[in-house]
């Protein structure tokens, strides 16, 4: 060092080289420190970015625990999907599980008499002019229709009296005269409506002996008409059965 | 005064500019940073003791820049990148301190 500095003299100096006097060579210093300073802030602004400054190594690492990272998250998003399409394949077995039961419910409900049902069949009208027509002719009729498949039958006898036959149905004789269709009393003419196969019902109504010609020999006059639609909605009462009880499967399956 | 003003406009002007650092240059920079704050100062020590020389300064700013620089490259190209980075800080951390050391004596006096 060719000048041993004193405290003093530094500052002063010091003092002298941040004065605002323009010393020789200041402006060049000035651009090398500006391109410092330029330098710096660029590099801290871009510091966010840690993964360009981080060694090879680090590096490696990083990846590492990233592809370690990746497998964990796959095994998941395996694993719940896996939960999903299982999920919706349960929502698919219980939607037609229930669509089913909807169908069986209906096709029940139409059998046991305590849903309105629709369809082709034969309307009969049994007129009854001597007053000579008995529940058992009534009954040998709907015998009839049953054997020949109908699937839903109804009795109207009367304003507003209108009676869903099932297989419980009870026909009596009435002492004044008329027939009792499931404890409703009717009068004639009665017009028996039935559900089924139209041209089948209407030859099974028309064999000789059968019904209608029963019917006739005693003194009713018949109409058998078939019919494109026909609407069934007199509905039955369903009554709870007081000791019969739905016995278990013969078998586990 | 006019280095200083220099220092703070480039400071302010990397931060408003908002330059994106290009990848080539990634790995020297932090280098340069470090090794143009020895050069500047060893630039204040010189000033303080008297012997401060703008050519000395200029000269050795930008060598010492582009030989830290340099020697970081020929590292990455031999493969001990990041050992030579390594030891360039070390080097140039040991003269900053011995730089500060200095003219924490000269301004202080201990």
């Amino acid at each position: 060092m060719p000048t041993p500095a004193t405290t003093d003299e530094a500052r002063a100096r010091l003092r002298r080289a941040l004065s605002l006097r323009r010393g020789p060579g200041q402006v060049g210093a000035a651009v090398l420190l500006g391109l410092l300073g330029f330098a710096v802030a660029i590099q801290l602004t871009d510091a966010t970015d840690v993964l360009s400054r981080a060694s090879r190594a680090d590096l490696v690492q990083i990846l590492g625990g990233l592809d370690t990272r990746t497998d964990q998250l796959e095994a998941e998003l395996r694993r719940l999907e896996q939960t999903r399409s299982e999920l919706q394949a349960g929502a698919g077995d219980s939607e037609a599980a229930l669509a089913e039961a909807r169908a069986r419910l209906d096709t029940f409900g139409i059998l046991a008499g305590t849903e309105a049902a629709e369809g082709p069949g034969v309307s009969v009208r049994v007129a009854d002019p001597q007053g000579s027509v008995r529940a058992v002719a009534v009954l040998g009729a709907v015998q009839e229709l049953r054997d020949a498949g109908a699937e839903a039958i109804q009795i109207r006898g009367g304003p507003d009296r209108v009676v869903r036959v099932v297989a419980s149905t009870p026909f009596a004789d009435l002492p004044s005269g008329g027939v009792s269709v499931g404890d409703v009393a009717l009068s004639p003419p009665y017009l028996l409506e039935a559900i089924g196969d139209p041209d089948t019902l209407q030859t099974a109504l028309g064999i000789p002996g059968g019904a209608v010609a029963s019917i006739t020999a005693g003194g009713g006059a018949v109409d058998v008409r078939q019919a494109d639609r026909l609407l069934v909605d007199a509905l039955h009462e369903l009554t709870e059965p007081t000791y019969a009880r739905p016995a278990p499967p013969a078998d586990g399956g | 005064m006019i280095p200083v003003l220099g220092l703070v406009a480039g400071i302010v002007l990397g931060i408003v500019l908002d330059v994106t650092v290009p990848s080539s240059v990634q790995p020297y920079l932090p280098i340069a940073v470090v090794a143009a704050m020895d050069a500047l100062l060893g630039a204040l020590r010189a000033t303080l003791e008297g012997v401060f020389d703008d050519r000395v300064f200029v000269v050795s700013f930008v060598s010492n820049v582009l030989l830290a620089m340099l020697i970081v490259f020929v590292g990455d190209l031999l493969g001990v990148g990041t050992q030579l980075t390594t030891a360039v800080v070390v080097v140039l951390g040991i003269r900053i301190f011995t730089n500060a050391a200095s003219i924490r004596r000269l301004l202080l006096g201990a």
